[in-house]
Order: structure tokens, then C-alpha cells, then sequence
């Protein structure tokens, strides 16, 4: 029976992008619904009626929502090219460190993005110091799946595009090379590799999104 | 397999703690309880749970594993014969991380937001906003059953686990509130599932007395009064 994949998306969401590199990692073949969540698409609303939005992958009819389920649900389904561990306790650090990395690490980027001065100074701190933690789990190798990207090198993807975008839009460095040396060749190598590379949203594009979404924080911190 | 080391640190009103402890009895699997003291932090909890230093913490042989229900799924890999918590099938097993993800982020939330609410109306809107969530899960319930007892089936499974460890707390919010909100008329067949579960045998001798957990609950409201 022919495959029927769909990835209902954004042109910038990062959950999104999850599932992108996951497929294109299986080599998988699907159709692309980009929405735009000012005026959300019926489908969108079948598919995904708790939560309202994107990424939403649906296969031969079926919805799967929230990035997270949908990355173990690719894994379980095409075997090719693993992307979870295979030892039960690998497989829990692996799932641990992605839940950190949604609850942790996307926040306190936030707060670098929508502060000034020493409130500022005071988020980079303390994101720098989460993306050390997350920077432990490399150890020595290449990517956090080993050799091969993996289950939480997907998971973290977004932190190598977003921060990218976030130190030219702050004019200042997150991922210092000194103080997060493995951190910093990981995202190269991340960014690198030939699955990835061609799968970021337009660069320009999303430095202006930003901008825009942190204006109105910085006001309110001018007018307080 | 053979049986390792297996040690749980834990306390026994929290619904987390409660989660891996049903999967352990499910798989009748031997492990030590190790009670963390209400108000400290031992030294093996700071050690194995660096992070968030939170419980549930499972220690097996040296390596700890954190997050609920990360080890739920964790202890369904390592004694895989017999009872699986998790659904066999991809689909189902993505549709009940879901509603478990959904139980975690939206509904639990939304139970401690009663209790936080300002004034009658806003308690009101608190208490509604748990009932619609539950009439979700009510339909999420049919869909997973499919006419059975539990949402994993003739047993009880990953999402039965997930949702079922709130409901000494929900027992006791409806009590202090006065107020249902597993509801019969409007929930019919989670307020089946609700009994049918705690009395399970994997469940019933760790499932806390609404009124022991309804005094615990009172010491923590004076003493955050207090703060």
C-alpha cells in the first residue's frame, strides 16, 4: 500500500524542524501543509484539535501531534537509520536530556532575547549555564548519537538555527568556542552535515521575525 | 531476568512517585523504597537527580533514571515479558504519549490552578476548565479502550498509569472544594475506570487515603500561608 504523508508546519517553527530532519534522515517522501497560524486551516483543526497546532504529521490519515511523540513514532515505524538508542537506559538519558532541553534550555534563550542590560547579562548566565549541562551529554563525540545523528541531536537542532539568529540579533556571542568548545563543533557539525544543511528556514527571514517578536518586551522595559 | 538492584526514592502522597511504583508492581519487580523526608533533600537524591533534584528517582544496579514517566518507559524495556504498559502498536503508542504529554502540560495544571484561584469566579472558571479536560480524556478513554476496562485494555496501561496517579489528589481538591469533578453524568466511563483502577492490585496499596493525603494537603497550605 502507498505511504501517505503529510506534514502540516511553519516556515519557522523549530518543533517543526524536528520533524523534518527526522524524515529526511529515513528518507522518507511526504507532502509539506504550511499553515499560518493567524488563520488556521480545517485540516489543521481535525487533525490536532487539543492543542491547536503545528508540527502535526499524519500518516495514511492517522494525526500525530507534539514533535517529541512524533520523532518516536518515525523511529518505531521505519526501521532504517535509528534514531533512538537501542539500550533501555541510553534510550532514557536520551529522553530526559530533549525534555530538559524543551523545558530549560528554549526558555532561557527566550529570556536573553527579550531583555536588556543586566537582566540580559543575568539570562545569558544562566543559559549559558544550561547549555553546559547539555553540553556534558557530547562527552567526546561527535554527535549525541554517536557517530551518526541521532534522537537528541534532532531534539536540540533548533538551538543551532535559533541561536545563530538570536547572537547577530543581540550583537553578542551565546556559544562562546572557549567556553562550550564541544558545543560549538557540534553545532558545526550539525549545521554541516548534508541531511541538515538545506532544511533551515531562510536566515533573513527569521532575524526580522525576531526582531519584531522582542519589540514589544523591550518597550516595556523602556516605559517601566 | 535476573533480579538487580533496584531502589526508588520517593514519597508517598506524590502522584509522580506513584507512577514508576505501579509499573514496578506490574512487573513484579523487588525494589526498595527509600522515603525522602517531606522538606529536605537527601544526599542520594542531590547525587542522582543533579538536575531537578526531584523524585521519583529509580536507582537501578548504580544509574539512576529521572522523570516519571520517562521511567515507566523505561522499566516496560528492561522486564519486557509478560504485561507491556506501553501499546504494542506505533499509532497507539503515540496517541497515548499525546494525552499523557496533555495530562502533564494542560490537565494536572490546571487541577493546582483551583486551589491557587483568586475569588468565586475565577475558582469557577478554574474548575470548568479541569471538567472540559476530563470530557477530552473521557473521549480519548472510548477511543484507546475500545470497550475495555482500562485505557491499555483488560490492564492497566501507560496512560491508565498517567492519569490515574492524580486521582487521590483530584478526591481530594473535590473535598476541600466541595465540589465534583469526575463527574457520572458527564464522564461516565472514567468515573467507572476511576474505581476500577484504584483497586487494581498493582495500584490499590499505593494509592493514598483521600484522607490521610487531605491532612498532608492542609500542612502544605498552612505552611505556604506561612512563607
Amino acid at each position: 500500500m502507498a505511504e501517505e504523508l503529510k506534514l502540516f508546519r511553519t516556515w519557522s517553527s523549530p518543533f517543526a524542524l524536528r520533524v523534518v530532519h527526522a524524515l529526511k534522515i529515513k528518507g522518507l517522501e511526504y507532502e509539506t501543509i504550511f499553515e499560518d497560524l493567524s488563520t488556521k486551516s480545517a485540516s489543521l483543526l481535525q487533525y490536532n484539535p487539543v492543542n491547536k497546532k503545528v508540527p502535526v504529521l499524519v500518516h495514511n490519515g492517522k494525526p500525530i501531534c507534539e514533535s517529541l511523540v512524533i520523532l518516536e513514532y518515525i523511529d518505531e515505524t521505519w526501521k532504517q537509520c535509528p534514531l533512538l538508542p537501542r539500550d533501555p537506559y541510553d534510550k532514557a538519558e536520551a529522553r530526559f536530556w530533549a525534555k530538559f532541553g524543551d523545558e530549560k534550555i528554549f526558555s532561557s534563550i527566550w529570556k536573553v532575547l527579550i531583555t536588556q542590560g543586566k537582566q540580559q547579562e543575568e539570562a545569558i548566565v544562566e543559559a549559558v549555564q544550561n547549555l553546559k549541562l547539555i553540553e556534558e551529554q557530547l562527552k567526546d563525540k561527535k554527535f549525541f548519537g554517536g557517530e551518526t545523528i541521532g534522537y537528541l541531536d534532532i531534539a536540540f537542532g533548533w538551538t543551532v538555527n535559533l541561536i545563530g539568529i538570536l547572537e547577530e540579533i543581540i550583537d553578542q556571542k551565546l556559544v562562546d568556542e572557549e567556553k562550550l568548545p564541544l558545543l560549538s563543533a557540534w553545532m558545526q557539525n550539525f549545521s554541516d552535515d548534508p541531511v541538515i544543511k538545506d532544511c533551515w528556514p531562510p536566515r533573513d527571514k527569521m532575524i526580522v521575525k525576531f526582531q519584531v517578536m522582542r519589540e514589544p518586551y523591550l518597550k516595556n522595559l523602556v516605559s517601566q | 531476568m535476573a533480579s538487580e538492584d533496584v531502589k526508588l526514592l520517593g514519597g508517598w502522597p506524590s502522584p509522580y512517585v506513584m507512577r514508576p511504583r505501579i509499573a514496578l508492581n506490574i512487573k513484579s519487580v523487588n525494589y526498595e523504597f527509600l522515603e525522602e523526608k517531606f522538606g529536605s533533600k537527601s544526599d542520594l537524591l542531590l547525587k542522582s537527580n543533579p538536575v531537578y533534584k526531584k523524585i521519583p528517582v529509580l536507582i537501578h544496579g548504580e544509574k539512576p533514571i529521572c522523570e516519571s514517566l520517562i521511567i515507566v518507559e523505561y522499566v516496560d524495556e528492561v522486564w519486557n515479558s509478560g504485561h507491556t504498559i506501553l501499546p504494542s502498536d506505533p499509532y497507539d503508542r503515540a496517541v497515548a504519549r499525546f494525552w499523557a504529554t496533555y495530562i502533564d502540560d494542560k490537565w494536572f495544571p490546571g487541577i493546582r490552578a483551583i486551589s491557587r484561584a483568586d475569588g468565586e469566579e475565577a475558582k469557577k472558571k478554574a474548575v470548568e476548565e479541569v471538567i472540559a479536560g476530563l470530557v477530552l480524556l473521557e473521549d480519548a478513554f472510548i477511543k484507546c479502550s475500545k470497550g475495555k476496562s482500562f485505557f491499555g485494555g483488560d490492564k492497566i496501561g501507560y496512560l491508565d498509569i498517567a492519569l490515574g496517579c492524580f486521582l487521590g489528589w483530584l478526591r481530594v481538591t473535590e473535598k476541600l472544594g466541595n465540589f465534583a469533578l469526575l463527574d457520572e453524568s458527564k464522564t461516565p466511563n472514567l468515573f467507572k475506570w476511576a474505581e476500577k483502577f484504584s483497586s487494581d492490585d498493582a495500584v490499590k496499596d499505593i494509592m493514598p487515603q483521600t484522607d490521610k493525603l487531605m491532612e498532608f494537603a492542609k500542612v502544605l497550605m498552612a505552611k505556604s500561608k506561612a512563607s
